[in-house]
């Protein structure tokens, strides 16, 4: 959706007197535009899809609701359309679904709704095993004498290797890289695949959702669980009883052992807040610029066309950093993970 | 602070994780089972066929060189060996020609003797037959001249005492 109207603004370039007359006839419309309000809304999760609004009509994909009567124990499935009596969307908590208990109070029921971000994660699930399953069967029916392979299956092959060598192997070590990297591979793939399909304007992609602190909790949380679970004797040793002057470890104060405790969850909170802040701050720019030009116009035809301008080249700039950005946090979320693998497996000097 | 009034990309939602988790199961035991292994797998097997290749093809090219000296080595000594055959065929050559020259000299040597020999014998054989000729002749000749002188009785007595003389004389 927003991606969209950064194309359409080239050709709005073009277009440019035709336009100034539509604007000037819906300008009052667009006075009270909000933009943090349009921002935030755009990166937010939603009970439906929502693809373009046309003359007042949303044209949008209706996305299935799941919740539980908090009351009543029952289960309701339906869309937003059908939304049944005790749930309504609260404006107040960004529209998400709560429901009127009998006392008079609001709750919010059990939600699994397949909200937008959902939606999301199974498209990249969804384009993650076709990808890496048609590449598997390429190599199904080859064996090492066979010639390397060339187009888009030697592209992944240069991918995987490049996390599986210079990033499991090289961060972790020989010895022990081998059982963590296949889940090192599932989260550069998955992060990756997030925010490609995040910068693509319209329906398949377009969702926010490597920026949504949930998702980069649950990989972050994933990443200490796997850091700590499997840590060495050494590791925590660092960690317990590190090697500095007693007086820093056990008296007055144990210091150290404190400060190390403390990072054992700074560092997950560290890759959590990183991928969140990036990706949504992203969006939000991109965001920000497309709706500056609705703002110039708003402004008047001078503003518009100027405003229009700028706005265009700097969205181009921002869409083409942010695919940067986007390989680039995918990789430090996986490279960092797999230094932190590496620090708990501690080989004894 | 409100928790639930934040941005809800700010507020934990329980639905939003539940469906992560279970999505990311799905795509970390699938691609961990199917899809990473087949590549990771088949490119470290590649490696170690291009390593194992590489390993061999400078063993071959080892053996190559060695091949190559080798033969030059065995060049060489074919060299010196005909050249050493030449040397002796050249000698031996020399030998035998210097030996059927000395061959034929002595043979020519011999056989200009033996036809000198031959030659004296005949010579001989021709002188004394020529001797004999003579000795006939003149005891021819002798004969008719005593015949005519001795013709008489007593001259053939007075030729024979003389001739008794003469041996009685002689002895």
């Amino acid at each position: 959706m927003k991606r969209l109207r950064s194309l359409l603004i080239l050709v709005a370039f073009a277009l440019m007197p035709l336009l100034a007359f539509a604007t000037n006839e819906g300008g009052e419309k667009s006075e009270g535009l909000d933009i943090p309000k349009v921002v935030l809304e755009h990166l937010s999760d939603s009970y439906e899809w929502h693809i373009a609004t046309y003359e007042g009509k949303h044209l949008s994909i209706p996305l299935p609701i799941i919740v539980r009567n908090s009351a009543t124990g029952d289960w309701f499935v339906g869309t937003a359309e059908s939304l049944p009596e005790p749930f309504f969307f609260d404006e107040a908590h960004h529209g998400k679904i709560y429901e009127k208990m009998p006392d008079g109070t609001t709750e919010r029921p059990l939600d699994l709704s397949i909200t937008k971000t959902v939606a999301q994660i199974w498209i990249v699930v969804f384009v993650m095993l076709a990808v890496f399953l048609s590449c598997a069967r390429w190599y199904k029916n080859r064996d090492e004498k066979s010639e390397a392979p060339g187009g888009f299956v030697g592209m992944m092959e240069m991918f995987v290797m490049m996390i599986y060598e210079d990033v499991a192997k090289a961060s972790i070590g020989e010895k022990h890289f081998r059982p963590y990297a296949p889940y090192l591979l599932t989260v550069f793939f998955f992060i990756l695949t997030t925010n490609l399909l995040g910068l693509l304007p319209v329906f398949p992609g377009g969702a926010n959702v490597t920026g949504n602190i949930n998702i980069t909790f649950f990989l972050a949380f994933c990443s200490m669980v796997v850091i700590n679970l499997f840590g060495n004797k050494e590791y925590w040793k660092d960690i317990f009883w590190p090697e500095v002057p007693v007086f820093l470890k056990a008296y007055p104060v144990p210091l150290m052992p404190v400060i190390e405790f403390f990072g054992v969850f700074t560092k997950p909170f560290a890759l959590m807040v990183r991928l969140f802040a990036n990706m949504m701050a992203g969006h939000a720019i991109i965001l920000s610029f497309t709706c500056v030009i609705f703002l110039g116009w708003s402004m008047g035809v001078g503003y518009g066309i100027g405003l229009n301008f700028v706005s265009g080249i700097m969205m181009l700039f921002m869409n083409a950093l942010e695919l940067l950005v986007a390989f680039v946090q995918a990789y430090v979320f996986t490279l960092l993970s797999a230094v932190f693998i590496g620090l708990a497996h501690k080989e004894e000097e | 602070m409100d928790l639930s009034s934040l941005p809800s990309i700010l507020t934990p939602d329980l639905g939003l994780l539940f469906w992560m988790l279970l999505a990311f199961l799905v795509v970390f035991f699938v691609l961990a089972k199917f899809g990473f292994p087949a590549i990771t797998v088949m490119v470290e097997k590649r490696k170690n066929y291009i390593d194992e290749s590489l390993k061999k093809a400078h063993e071959a090219s080892l053996k190559l060189e060695n091949i190559k000296q080798e033969s030059e080595a065995i060049l060489q000594e074919a060299r010196e060996k005909q050249a050493t055959i030449l040397k002796e065929a050249a000698s031996t050559r020399d030998a035998i020609v210097e030996k059927a020259q000395d061959k034929a000299r002595e043979e020519s040597a011999r056989i200009i003797s033996e036809a000198k020999a031959e030659i004296e014998a005949h010579k001989q054989a021709a002188i004394s037959d020529i001797r004999k000729q003579v000795a006939i002749l003149s005891v021819e000749v002798s004969e008719k001249i005593l015949r005519k002188n001795l013709d008489t009785d007593k001259a053939q007595m007075d030729y024979i005492d003389l001739m008794l003389n003469e041996v009685n004389l002689n002895k």
